[in-house]
């Protein structure tokens, strides 16, 4: 294994898994290579499944792992062996706009059938193709996932798509759905095709440190893209089934209550009296009630429904729940959060009553604050926790530090749950510091900061 | 020692054999758990055949299958083993009498006569092929992992009284689990991980068809691509292969010969169990005019 640089290719991949965040452990190493011992080589796919098995043991981590694999064991090397049967470039005029049309009519027909091979190798031609960007020596070429897609631009096929799936006997929603999500597989598929030429030049651990996305629950909110967001928006509810149970196990956990004495002795008859276990009453939960309180405007609002989503879904948790979502003007929604409510439609309810939230268009803590205070005061009481979600940009407005301390003063806990990254707290016309001291302030950019958060407060 | 499975082709071609016809990653992932006697972790949502696939490796293999239902309070003495408390006491009581010494009853009541042997204990001492099924893992306690620990990764248990008992030979060991809770990092270095999702439409129309013959040809591919087009959906429970067989029953049942509209949201309830997500599927799909 040593002469032919495959132990070599393996460290690299195992070390490059490390870096993007997999806990691969020597053991899992040692077991991946005895599982290739006992294979064939001669399947691509039966050597993946064999690193995926014994390397990832979180689903939500296979993308990354494919990703990598990808660019470790690329599935081509160069434009593979296809090259010469497209027939269409001679002298590398592939680039023209005859052939642009052509190309992109070869693509509609792919994405229509939704046919998973040719898209592959199409999105590897697209790269080759319209991608390329050409250095001046060897080594200095590279290639742009970024001018392939503009050049080809496939999302302008979406109504074409649709118009198609329409044609197979789709509904309206489930075609535009269906065409959304085959674009976005088709980009993916661009991304890691040019990753994989780009790694071929200039060796895989340099792409690997900077190409490769991060999962999925450690994504930004701030930086998902449209396909991404719905990826997310499926991780929540298992996310708050996941949580739910964590957290009645180990309320369980630390449930023994006092003796129960009848109990006891009534079990220890069958043992002639001798009490070998002791049974213990059960220890009431204690529940909290959460005010919620949501900064919708454009920049945060993906992180406010994620997080109005997970809190609602744990609504078990408390002994009662109610959200405000605020631009200027405070506006309640608790009502969208009916028990057994459909997730899209929530999130299309909660979009649309953004227009409530606002009075002059303007993001303004300050004057939300206040008329929280005037409007809703009540809300808050000796038994109720206050969460506030924002990234405290308030367009340099006043900033009614009074109301925030007197509604924390009044709640019994109140954190204040941040999206930005924490070195961008303080800069333009962020006021984290200023409430910060007021409320503690957290730092929240992804769902797994997020599930770690809502577990600690309960 | 014998292996379960010569090659993942093997693997794939037996399994089918017993009934379970199983994708690339699921033949090349059981066949390794057997090659490398590692335990195998299979995780993904219910009714995709987790359990099923335990069972067909037993079929396949001809070994004994032997099941430990995880469930909330699960501990050592319904996992393991268990002293026959109440036969001891006996034995004590009716050593009484005698004038036998109790240095000769105490080394009398913990010998193998008074232990109750539990899954994980049957399962190691058996000589003949075993496979080992961990229901639900995901159900138990953090406490019973690491009890797990030490049978999943030396294949023996210690009893204070006895000794260690090490496998004669070792069982092929499948963990179920619905990711319900994330498990703790030792069980997962000590398994092979296998991620079982929902099927491809054609891999789902085999199913459907084996399990149930009776079926139209054309009747199994609308059912197919119904369910398909119902996953696509956000749903709270997405019907799963499980749900799949059962409409296909239904319909059978039912003698319905071809799923139009009307068919479909007739027997709704089958596969959508919430009823946000029938109304959702309704609306979506536009079942009702």
């Amino acid at each position: 294994m040593t002469s032919s640089g495959l132990l070599e290719r393996h460290l690299a991949f195992l070390e490059a898994l490390r870096g993007a965040g997999l806990p691969v452990s020597l053991a899992e190493d040692l077991d991946a290579v005895a599982a290739l011992g006992a294979l064939p080589w001669d399947e691509r796919a039966t050597v993946r499944e064999a690193y995926a098995a014994t390397l990832v043991k979180k689903p939500s981590l296979r993308p990354t792992f494919d990703a990598l694999f990808d660019l470790y064991f690329p599935r081509m090397v160069g434009d593979g062996v296809g090259r010469d049967q497209d027939g269409a470039d001679e002298a590398g005029v592939g680039d023209s706009g005859p052939a642009l049309a052509a190309f992109r009519e070869q693509l509609l027909d792919a994405l229509t059938q939704g046919d998973q091979e040719a898209l592959q190798r199409l999105a590897a031609e697209m790269v080759g193709r319209f991608g390329a960007m050409p250095g001046r020596g060897p080594g200095l070429s590279s290639w742009s996932a970024y001018t392939a897609l503009r050049r080809v631009a496939p999302s302008q096929l979406v109504d074409k798509i649709v118009a198609g799936l329409l044609a197979q006997g789709r509904t309206d929603e489930e075609a535009q759905r269906v065409a959304g999500r085959r674009v976005g597989g088709l980009t993916a598929m661009v991304e890691g095709d040019a990753r994989r030429r780009i790694a071929e030049e200039k060796g895989p651990d340099h792409v690997a440190d900077v190409a490769v996305r991060p999962s999925i629950d450690r994504l930004d909110f701030l930086q998902a893209r449209r396909s991404d967001l719905e990826g997310m928006r499926r991780e929540i509810y298992p996310l708050a089934r996941r949580l739910a149970t964590r957290l009645t196990q180990e309320h369980h956990a630390r449930r023994r209550g006092p003796l129960d004495f009848r109990r006891t002795v009534r079990a220890s008859l069958s043992t002639g009296g001798v009490p070998l276990t002791t049974h213990h009453r059960p220890k009431r939960p204690h529940r909290t009630e959460l005010v919620v309180l949501c900064d919708v405007s454009g920049s945060v609002a993906n992180f406010a429904q994620f997080t109005l989503l997970l809190v609602f879904a744990l609504r078990d948790q408390f002994q009662n729940l109610r959200a405000f979502t605020f631009i200027d003007h405070v506006h309640e929604v608790t009502h969208h959060f009916r028990p057994g409510a459909d997730v899209a439609e929530v999130m299309a309810d909660l979009a649309a009553s953004t227009s409530h939230a606002a009075l002059w268009g303007r993001t303004s803590y300050g004057r939300a604050f206040t008329k929280f205070a005037e409007e809703h005061g009540d809300a808050l009481g000796p038994k109720s926790s206050l969460l506030v979600l924002g990234d405290a940009r308030s367009n340099y407005s006043d900033l009614a530090l009074d109301s925030l301390r007197e509604m924390a003063g009044r709640a019994r806990h109140a954190w204040w749950l941040n999206p930005e990254h924490r070195r961008h707290w303080d800069t333009g016309d962020s006021a984290a510091r200023a409430y910060g001291e007021v409320v503690p302030m957290v730092e929240c950019r992804n769902l797994t900061q997020l599930t770690e958060f809502v577990h600690d407060i309960l | 020692m014998t292996s379960w499975f010569a090659s993942p082709a093997d693997a794939a071609y037996r399994l089918g054999e017993a009934g379970y016809l199983a994708d690339r990653a699921t033949a090349t992932t059981a066949y390794l758990a057997g090659a490398l006697e590692k335990p195998l972790l299979v995780e993904g949502p219910a009714g995709v055949g987790k359990t099923e696939l335990a069972k067909a490796v037993a079929r396949a293999t001809g070994a004994e299958l032997v099941r430990l239902q995880c469930y909330e309070g699960l501990d050592e003495a319904r996992a393991l083993y268990e002293w026959n408390y109440k036969k001891q006491l006996l034995r004590i009581q009716a050593s009484q009498g005698t004038d036998q010494a109790w240095d000769e009853t105490h080394d009398d009541i913990f010998t193998d006569e008074f232990l109750l042997t539990r899954p994980l204990l049957t399962a190691i001492r058996r000589a003949e092929p075993t496979v080992l099924l961990i229901d639900e893992v995901d159900k138990t306690d953090v406490e019973v992992e690491g009890l797990l620990l030490e049978v999943l990764s030396d294949f023996q248990v210690t009893i204070p009284e006895l000794g260690t008992v090490v496998a004669v030979r070792r069982p092929f060991v499948v963990l179920t689990s619905n990711a319900s809770r994330e498990l703790s990092e030792a069980v997962k270095r000590r398994c092979l991980f296998l991620h079982l999702d929902y099927p491809d439409a054609e891999r789902e129309r085999e199913i459907v068809s084996s399990q149930v013959p009776d079926l139209e040809d054309r009747l199994a591919e609308q059912l197919v691509a119904t369910v398909g087009r119902l996953r696509e959906l956000e749903l709270k429970k997405a019907p799963s292969i499980a749900e799949s067989v059962d409409w296909a029953r239904t319909l059978l049942a039912l003698e319905i010969h071809d799923l139009d509209d009307k068919a479909v949201d007739d027997t709704l309830g089958v596969v959508l169990k919430h009823s946000s997500d029938q109304d959702r599927a309704v609306r979506e799909l536009r079942l009702r005019r």
